[in-house]
């Protein structure tokens, strides 16, 4: 567990003044930690243990101590960065007046490092928990607070987030973490990693069960990160999060590269080269905002259906724009976010990795106000193949929906999945059969529409109807086929003369919907401007779909 | 009603299915006219047998329609279409886009078959869809498409059409094609080939126009030799002067010059642009006209020396030399003058022996002086204003004059019936020099149709490509009414009510202009547009009520889409606790400034204190409907809400233009301020391929200026074609790749500036 330690110097936290850093932030973020224990705490009056003021009295002096957190200092030091402060943060994602605060008055635990003294000890300490209402709906929410010990992780801090996350998992409502925390606190040592552990235990139980969101605005290093890898969800706020192992200096020495902490851990790399990730936002206010857009779409738990919301855009609705969308020439590209849009409920699609594994497009979106959850191919990007990141991207999601009853529509267009050795050293196989596991797992509502190419054993993976897919759709442009025309010929007419005859004839017999609907593999061959029509329809009566997988203690998905 | 109504079905096909104009009634009368049962059948069978659904679809709903248009058309048209008069069996029009569509729709109504012509982009363009047979003719540069008449000759061939409409542009005033086709036995609907050349030479067209007693500008009728010369003309003439390109058009090799020196320098200038734009660098001097105005005749003439003028249409509102709004009537002409021009017109055309519709353009001065300035051998683009106020079909009858047919009008039949505007709806940036081409998908397209006396001219639904090949027109929106009042009223609510997204569009312009105090008097000139806005368009600038309306506006729609994301429908395991609340505070910012202000709601009514104002908003509140109507302060408004996201940016579209608000609940605001200004990223000048695969075409090469979304390159990986746009408008630097060859993920392939 030197990776605590490790990372927490690196973000500065205690031994702020080295002089190693490159950034203008990070000196300016070293220095005021350094300053902490020295000045304005001080300054601030000593309020508790002092015995001759009555309980209320005393009650009183602790809430509007724990209102300030780590004091007014810290707190515009905090502004000065362009971040809210862990209150703030709550104030701003929950309905106003709804959130309900636990554990105030606790207190962290350490006596060592002159940690018991009066002037290290904060009311609820170092981090906000609690519950209330997003548009109306239960959530469960813990907001570390970066004033107090630069939100660093007390075991009195864990306790504090696994007691909400324990009335969560019993009432059954979705957790949401707003994280910005220096890591481990040093000065506890062990029992801070025994927080981490309770935490990640806890995690781990709750996945599947309840939803689980973080949010992470601001430093989130070592140890800290398994928590929200986690869960569900993983947003970032860009320019002021970062997400990593160990920090650049850490790097620097072990390694020997030089990197910032941004091009290490920040936003723009966990959205779009490593997926740790599934969104960024422009800042702290945006994020949150978001936020409230983004929990509309999730049910409570895994006993609630996929919530409706009310809709005002016709479910009979035609979209005439979609008979011409796909090109005529099968090599042309389109944009598969074109044809979601045009379908889903007011055009509100909310994208999950937009700018990870684009080949693939993964979000949640309504239909007659239903959540759904959108698997589509990307023409647009590398013709759509499968590859390894679009693979493990899409399994996540797809897991997800199905683990929270949120029905599945896919779009197909896929030319196979990518050859060449990067993919076959890294493991395509495995990580293929990923999303090939999570469809054929999910027992949601399935409903797939082909709109042009499904070849090959992409096409099996992609919520086939041999994975049990409830309502399988082709358009007039769909060709479902094992290979394209010319490798196909190259094959069965392997050194004949007429190859482009043969091509022809292939194409004739292969490229269009009619092999698969002949044989029931696709259950109807529908114009494209009914497909919101169809699936509206669809979904009512798949709403009372029940499918159940054989017993278990659980799958052995190849990880 | 036997044939006759299965014409009437027919004819309600382009009308119900495709629903892409609305003549405004007048039209319709045609099809319910008393008709010849036994021919009439014939045709409406004919028009089935290459039959879809789409046909059987529109035949369904046909009686229906064609039955509503008998009961309101009946006061205006003046024209009854004769079915007994036999015409063409097969017509292709040699065009694309609306002009195509347009004469497609005309062709059915007479029971002609229809062949269009496409390139391959546009294979499933609505006029491709819309003819009975359709024809690629090439790939999309126009000039090995639309221009390549070896493959328009083949296609006739192929379809056997006995006879071609080419629209607009393109071929329509192009002799050699008219040639070809008269070679080969086709009928070119149009003038003959030496009215074509008569007319389009300048000089020459000039010199017959005085021949013929047609007013011409003064000036010298020859070729200018040298400077010296020019000179000495201009000093005849009189100053100020015009020096422009005998070949010219479209503004090029085109100088006004004030005095001596300027007619040397504009000399040596025009002479070069000529040499270099037309590859003729003979020059000709007229006197300027200040002031002008540009007014154009109609005229129709026949094979058998007949010929009618229908009227004027004034199309001053133009930049750089193109039409944006025009009109008919004009507001400047008394009788006698628009006798004197149509008359002048009708001598030019017979003098060389025209056929067929035709335009003569006019310069006005602001003492009614007109003089000559050319003719368009062709359809114009604005001819539905004409067919509004006359009650003629101008193609209709064009095919009638190529058939060899008489007028069926004399001069004193031809009315001014109401008065007609058009507004050409073009793809295109206005805050950019009034209109730089843009390029995009028609993600959602919806014409004002349900309003009456409107006719959208169109060639495109929603879905189409605004692609970089073609002219970037989305449609000509024509409105009519009794007085220019009305359908100047008309025009504002159909722009309100037009909705387009996914290009930008001009429609914030043109609603600027036809609410503009100096067009609604009548005071304009070929120089609208840079007197009105000398420092370009803006776009609306709001006065202080109408500011208050728009805030008021997007904060009750806030509040709308606030209380209904907390409607949650069917059974719920725990209970949902949406927040009471019947007034709110908020914060709205529109450009630099914010504004607080205070919402209360009853009912669907949300009254709001904004800006030292109260103002009432109430309405339906659909959240999907691109469409806003609005009751303001009891006013009726429309509004267009562009685009809504969850951190309170609005986009609303109002008095044609687009404002950009953001609203914030208080405490968002106040937290808000906390916020850093980000600095906008660079939008990446360095273009990578995204893939390993095979560079099939660079269309760009240095020195080039690309539009957002504009191609830059194609690569093919896995057998896909994945083309790379530009990100923004720039020029591009430096080009790092060539076709044919391989290029791996992360490779430069292009630098823009």
């Amino acid at each position: 567990m030197a990776a605590f330690s490790v990372a927490r110097s690196s973000c500065g936290l205690i031994n702020g003044l080295r002089t190693s850093f490159r950034s203008l932030a990070q000196v300016k973020h070293g220095a005021f930690v350094a300053s902490v224990p020295q000045t304005d705490m001080r300054r601030d009056r000593r309020w508790y243990s002092v015995s001759h003021l009555s309980v209320n009295e005393r009650i009183d002096i602790k809430r509007k101590a724990a209102l300030v957190g780590g004091g007014q200092n810290r707190i515009d030091a905090q502004h000065k960065k362009g971040k809210l402060t862990a209150r703030e943060r709550v104030e701003l994602l929950l309905d106003p007046e709804s959130f309900v605060e636990t554990d105030m008055f606790v207190e962290h635990r350490c006596a060592d490092f002159a940690m018991e003294q009066d002037r290290n000890k904060f009311p609820g300490d170092s981090v906000v928990t609690g519950r209330g209402r997003i548009n109306g709906r239960l959530v469960y929410v813990f907001s570390q607070d970066f004033t107090v010990f630069g939100g660093s992780l007390s075991g009195a801090h864990a306790q504090k987030i696994c007691k909400i996350m324990d009335q969560a998992m019993t009432v059954g409502a979705p957790v949401i973490g707003l994280n910005d925390s220096g890591g481990a606190r040093i000065q506890e040592g062990v029992e801070s990693l025994a927080g981490y552990a309770d935490i990640f235990l806890r995690n781990v139980l709750a996945s599947g069960v309840v939803p689980q969101i973080s949010l992470i605005m601001g430093p989130c290093a070592g140890g800290a990160v398994y928590s929200p890898a986690l869960t569900d969800f993983t947003f970032m706020v860009k320019d002021t999060s970062y997400l990593f192992i160990t920090g650049p200096d850490v790097v620097k020495s072990v390694t020997n590269e030089d990197v910032t902490q941004e091009e290490l851990g920040g936003a723009k790399t966990h959205t779009s080269v490593s997926g740790v990730a599934h969104r960024a936002f422009e800042n702290d206010v945006e994020a949150l905002l978001s936020l409230r857009e983004f929990f509309n779409f999730l049910p409570l738990s895994n006993q609630d259906n996929a919530p409706i919301r009310e809709c005002h855009d016709p479910s009979d609705r035609l979209v005439p724009a979609l008979d011409t969308i796909v090109p005529f020439e099968s090599t042309r590209a389109y944009d598969m976010l074109d044809i979601i849009h045009t379908i889903v409920d007011e055009r509100d699609f909310f994208e999950i990795m937009p700018n990870y594994a684009k080949n693939i497009v993964v979000g949640f979106a309504r239909m007659n106000g239903r959540t759904v959850g959108i698997v589509g191919n990307q023409p647009k990007v590398a013709s759509g193949c499968l590859d390894i990141n679009s693979s493990v991207k899409g399994a996540r999601f797809v897991r997800f929906c199905d683990a929270f009853n949120i029905p599945i529509i896919t779009f197909v267009d896929v030319p196979g999945f990518l050859p060449g050795t990067a993919q076959e050293y890294g493991g395509i196989i495995r990580h293929g059969a990923k999303l090939l596991f999570a469809f054929a797992e999910a027992t949601v509502p399935k409903i797939t529409i082909i709109t042009r190419k499904a070849y090959g054993g992409a096409y099996d993976v992609m919520s086939s109807k041999h994975l049990r897919g409830d309502v399988n759709y082709a358009w007039p442009s769909a060709e479902v086929a094992v290979m394209g025309a010319k490798g196909a010929v190259q094959i069965i007419f392997r050194g004949k003369e007429n190859q482009a005859e043969a091509e022809a004839e292939y194409v004739e017999k292969f490229a269009n919907p009619f092999p698969a609907a002949v044989r029931g593999f696709v259950d109807d061959i529908i114009e494209p401007s009914t497909t919101r029509k169809k699936i509206c329809r669809d979904l009512e009566v798949l709403a009372s779909k029940k499918q159940v997988n054989p017993w278990k203690k659980h799958a052995n998905i190849p990880l | 009603m036997g044939g006759g109504a299965g014409r009437d079905q027919r004819a309600a096909l382009d009308y119900a299915s495709l629903s892409t104009t609305a003549f405004s009634g007048k039209l319709r009368r045609h099809h319910v006219a008393p008709s010849d049962r036994h021919s009439g059948g014939n045709m409406a069978a004919h028009g089935l047998t290459p039959s879809l659904g789409r046909l059987l679809f529109a035949v369904k709903y046909g009686s229906f329609q064609s039955r509503c248009c008998a009961l309101h058309s009946k006061s205006h048209y003046s024209t009854v279409y004769d079915p007994t008069e036999k015409t063409f069996d097969k017509i292709l029009i040699a065009n694309r886009g609306e002009i195509a569509c347009r004469v497609i729709k005309t062709c059915k109504k007479m029971g002609i078959k229809t062949v269009a012509v496409h390139s391959d982009v546009d294979s499933s363009s609505v006029h491709a869809k819309m003819a009975d047979e359709a024809v690629c003719v090439g790939p999309a540069p126009t000039s090995k498409s639309y221009l390549n008449m070896d493959a328009i000759m083949e296609a006739i061939r192929v379809t056997g059409a006995q006879a071609v409409h080419p629209g607009y542009g393109f071929l329509s005033e192009n002799k050699e094609f008219a040639k070809r086709l008269a070679s080969e036995g086709v009928i070119f609907i149009g003038p003959d080939t030496h009215a074509i050349q008569a007319m389009g030479d300048k000089i020459e067209s000039k010199l017959i126009a005085k021949a013929a007693k047609v007013n011409t500008i003064p000036g010298f009728d020859g070729v200018v030799k040298t400077a010296e010369d020019a000179v000495k003309i201009a000093q005849e003439i009189g100053y100020p002067v015009m020096i422009k390109a005998s070949a010219g058009g479209g503004g090029k090799g085109m100088r006004i010059a004030w005095n001596d020196d300027e007619t040397r320098d504009g000399f040596r200038f025009s002479s070069q642009e000529a040499a270099s734009s037309f590859g003729d660098d003979r020059l000709l001097i007229e006197k300027y006209i200040d002031n002008p105005r540009h007014i154009e005749i109609q005229v129709l003439a026949d094979k058998h020396g007949n010929g009618l003028w229908l009227n004027e249409r004034e199309c001053s509102i133009q930049r750089r030399n193109q039409k944006v709004v025009e009109e008919a009537p004009s507001t400047f002409l008394d009788p006698v003058t628009r006798r004197a021009m149509g008359e002048q017109a009708v001598q030019l055309a017979k003098a060389v022996q025209y056929s067929s519709a035709g335009t003569v353009e006019f310069l006005v001065d602001s003492k009614k002086n007109f003089y000559f300035l050319e003719m368009n051998t062709r359809l114009q683009v604005e001819h539905p204003i004409t067919e509004c106020i006359t009650g003629l079909d101008l193609v209709e009858q064009m095919i009638r004059v190529a058939k060899g047919y008489q007028l069926q009008h004399k001069q004193e039949d031809i009315p001014i019936n109401g008065w007609a505007v058009e507004s050409r709806v073009y793809a295109e940036d206005p805050y950019k020099s009034f209109g730089l081409p843009s390029i995009g998908r028609l993600s959602q397209y919806q014409e004002p149709l349900n309003i009456s006396n409107v006719r959208v001219d169109s060639g495109i639904q929603e879905g189409s490509d605004i692609s970089i090949y073609y002219d970037p027109m989305i449609s000509k929106l024509v409105t009519y009414g009794a007085t220019r009042a009305e359908a100047l009223s008309k025009m504002k609510d159909a722009l309100d009510n037009y909705v387009i997204r996914g290009v930008t569009h001009n429609i914030p312009l043109l609603r600027e202009i036809i609410t503009h105090p100096r067009f609604i008097s009548g005071d304009i000139t070929t120089n609208f547009l840079p007197e009105v806005y000398p420092d370009g368009f803006k776009g609306h600038q709001l006065q202080v009520d109408r500011r208050r309306e728009l805030l008021a506006s997007a904060a009750a729609l806030y509040i709308a889409a606030q209380l209904r994301s907390q409607t949650f429908l069917g059974d719920l395991r725990v209970t949902s606790t949406p927040v009471e609340c019947s007034r709110w505070e908020l914060c709205v910012e529109l450009g630099e400034e914010r504004y607080s202000m205070d919402v209360t709601k009853a009912g669907n009514v949300y009254t709001v204190n904004a800006d030292g104002g109260t103002v009432e908003v109430s309405g339906q509140w659909n959240l999907s409907s691109p469409l806003l109507p609005l009751t303001i302060n009891g006013s009726h408004r429309m509004l267009q809400c562009l685009s809504r996201d969850a951190t309170g940016r609005i986009v609303l579209q109002y008095l044609g233009t687009s404002f950009q608000l953001r609203v914030l609940s208080k405490l968002t605001a106040e937290l808000d301020s906390y916020m850093p200004e980000k600095v906008p990223e660079d939008s990446s000048s360095i273009l990578r391929s995204p893939m390993p695969g095979t560079m099939v075409a660079v269309s760009v090469k240095p020195g080039d200026t690309v539009a957002e979304g504009q191609e830059i390159c194609v690569i093919e990986a896995m057998k896909m074609q994945n083309s790379l746009t530009a990100v923004k408008q720039a020029k591009v630097k430096s080009v790092h790749c060539k076709p044919g060859e391989t290029v791996g993920e992360g490779d430069l392939l292009v630098e823009l500036e």
